[in-house]
């Protein structure tokens, strides 16, 4: 293979930022080009629910790097374009102006999309759905205290906007399909608790709720009431969706790439076209902690695996990301974090009894941590991402007793027994 | 402000860090193979106080997103966090930890 002298990268959010400097950091002399269709630099999406939706950051602050960053590690940046097609056997990549850049290879971090609602496709007045800063920008200006708003679906992202809706004084309601909250991401007596949370805090939640369709005011200028299919008619303001994502897959399969929920790509970030890698929210890829293929929808993937797999491209033996899932949510000011992927089937372990401000659970397959959720116990998540790592065997017993320190169950001799 | 004297040198634990307020800064004070050493103690990448992290291998680790940095000499080691944060000088005297603060 000639040497690599061009990358360009597909996508300028967090992961094909990460790559980009994970690419000049390993080579000074490669071209990076990193071409976004939104006009913002690269910037973080987490705090655009929370701090900066409280008002407590500047959308400045989610930034990935200053502005001018870029320009300075000689990194190609074009925000406001949109990328048509990938060719990655004829080695361009066409842009939205009709243009054709040429590349060596290729890296796709297109990320996701909002899952639209039938009943309200796209945003409108009053109607609001939230991925990128000028959604949260445009979300900010309509919430002030005293008003009513709706929000359609109870997942991570629906329930911070409900705690930074909250704190800014609004009244809120919360619209949830299934019977319970956030029940495939939490153990249930965990997603009762954050339930509970919310509701102590003013906010009204509705389960088993179907959404049929949101009323216009009489005007037309703004939205009234959001109507469920038994009838029910939930005054609102403000409506916002948070009904999950879709991977931004359209650009690989039209260059013939497989995808399967995700672009799929291996262990490498290969895609199944050479010369065409992907990273982040669109991949499908193994997992080998888990065992088994994942899309991940977090912070820690956008990064981490964008870094490794962009250090693969320029590598002769590329290194297999392979990572503890972990992610995190902040609402009403208690932090949530889960480190491996939650498998209701699992035993059960808690950590001392569970509240609402404090809880710290675990999921055991055959003596083998898979899981740890904790509410305001970050600390202790760092150890037990070391745990589920190890595969060491532990015991309910050990896992359950606050006084064994997790440091130390790492440090101890190896459990022989399984019960 | 020159030096002062933030801590008693006894409660600072090997691979532990106490964070310090005084005036406008807020410090991570850190014992590495026996030294003490001073860093300021706010993580680059968002709000969080690196004293509420952990120590190991020469570095302060964010509690937030593990960005880690290195504590001698206060540099970034890579994605998220970037930059060098600011090492304060440290002598003990008398069983005290003073930080020479500047201004
Ligand atoms: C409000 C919010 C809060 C979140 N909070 C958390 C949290 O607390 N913890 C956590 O772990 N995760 C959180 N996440 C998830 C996390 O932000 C995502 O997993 C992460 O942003 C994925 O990064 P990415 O770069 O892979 O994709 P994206 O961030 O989706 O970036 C992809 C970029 O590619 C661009 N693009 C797509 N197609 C094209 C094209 N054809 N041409 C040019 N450009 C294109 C898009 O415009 C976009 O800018 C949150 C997400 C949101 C929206
Ligand atoms: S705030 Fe320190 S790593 Fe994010």
């Amino acid at each position: 293979m000639s040497r690599i002298q061009h990358i360009v990268i597909v996508g300028a959010g967090q992961a094909g930022a990460r790559a980009a400097q994970a690419l000049r950091a390993a080579d000074t002399d490669l071209q990076i080009t990193l071409i976004g269709e939104e006009t913002a630099p690269p910037y973080e999406r987490p705090a655009l629910s929370k701090a900066v939706l409280l008002g407590e950051a500047s959308p400045d602050s989610a930034l990935v790097e200053t502005s001018t960053y870029w320009s300075t590690q000689r990194i190609d940046l074009r925000t406001g374009v949109r990328v048509e097609a990938i060719a990655p056997h004829e080695g361009y990549v066409q842009l939205a102006d009709g243009s054709r850049l040429q590349g060596d290879q290729f890296l796709l971090t297109t990320g996701s999309r909002v899952r639209p609602l039938p009943c309200a496709p796209t945003p409108r007045a009053g109607v609001y759905y939230l991925r990128t800063l000028d959604d949260c920008a445009r979300l900010s200006t309509e919430m002030q205290a005293g008003r009513s708003m709706v929000i359609i679906g109870g997942g991570f992202i629906g329930l911070e906007v409900a705690s930074s809706a909250c704190a800014r004084g609004m009244q809120v309601s919360v619209l949830e399909r299934e019977a319970t909250l956030l029940a495939r991401a939490l153990p249930a007596a965990l997603a009762d608790q954050i339930a509970q949370l919310h509701r102590a805090k003013g906010v009204t939640l509705h389960t088993h709720a179907q959404v049929s369709s949101i009323e216009p005011t009489e005007d037309g200028l703004g939205v009234s009431a959001v109507r469920l299919t038994d009838g029910t008619r939930i005054a609102a303001e403000v409506v916002v969706i948070g009904i999950g994502i879709i991977p931004n897959t359209e650009l690989a399969e039209a260059a013939g790439a497989q995808s399967a929920d995700g672009v799929v790509v291996d262990a490498y970030g290969r895609t199944t076209v050479s010369g065409l890698w992907a990273a982040g929210d669109v991949t499908n890829h193994p997992n080998a902690v888990l065992g088994r293929r994942v899309r991940l929808e977090s912070w820690q993937n956008a990064q981490n695996q964008a870094i490794t797999v962009a250090q693969n491209m320029l590598l002769a033996n590329p290194v297999a990301y392979a990572e503890v899932p972990w992610f995190w949510s902040d609402q009403h000011g208690v932090n949530i974090q889960v480190a491996g992927a939650w498998e209701p089937t699992a035993q059960t372990v808690w950590r001392g009894a569970p509240n609402a401000e404090r809880a710290l659970a675990f999921a055991l397959v055959e003596g083998r941590v898979v899981c740890a959720v904790a509410l305001n116990q970050g600390a202790e998540i760092r150890f037990a991402k070391k745990l589920i790592e190890s595969k060491r065997v532990v015991s309910a017993e050990q896992l359950a007793d606050p006084t064994l320190k997790l440091k130390e169950l790492l440090a101890g001799p190896p459990s022989t027994s399984t019960h | 402000m020159a030096w002062q004297a933030l801590a008693d040198e006894a409660a600072i634990q090997e691979e532990e860090a106490l964070g310090v307020q005084i005036g406008s800064h807020d410090i991570a004070i850190c014992r590495l193979d026996g030294q003490i050493y001073a860093i300021h103690n706010i993580c680059t990448h968002q709000y969080a106080r690196l004293s509420d992290g952990y120590i190991e291998d020469g570095c302060i680790e964010c509690p937030l997103h593990q960005g880690r940095f290195e504590i001698k000499t206060g540099a970034a080691c890579g994605a998220p966090v970037s930059g060098t944060l600011r090492v304060y000088p440290v002598k003990v005297e008398e069983g005290k930890v003073w930080v020479e603060l500047g201004d």
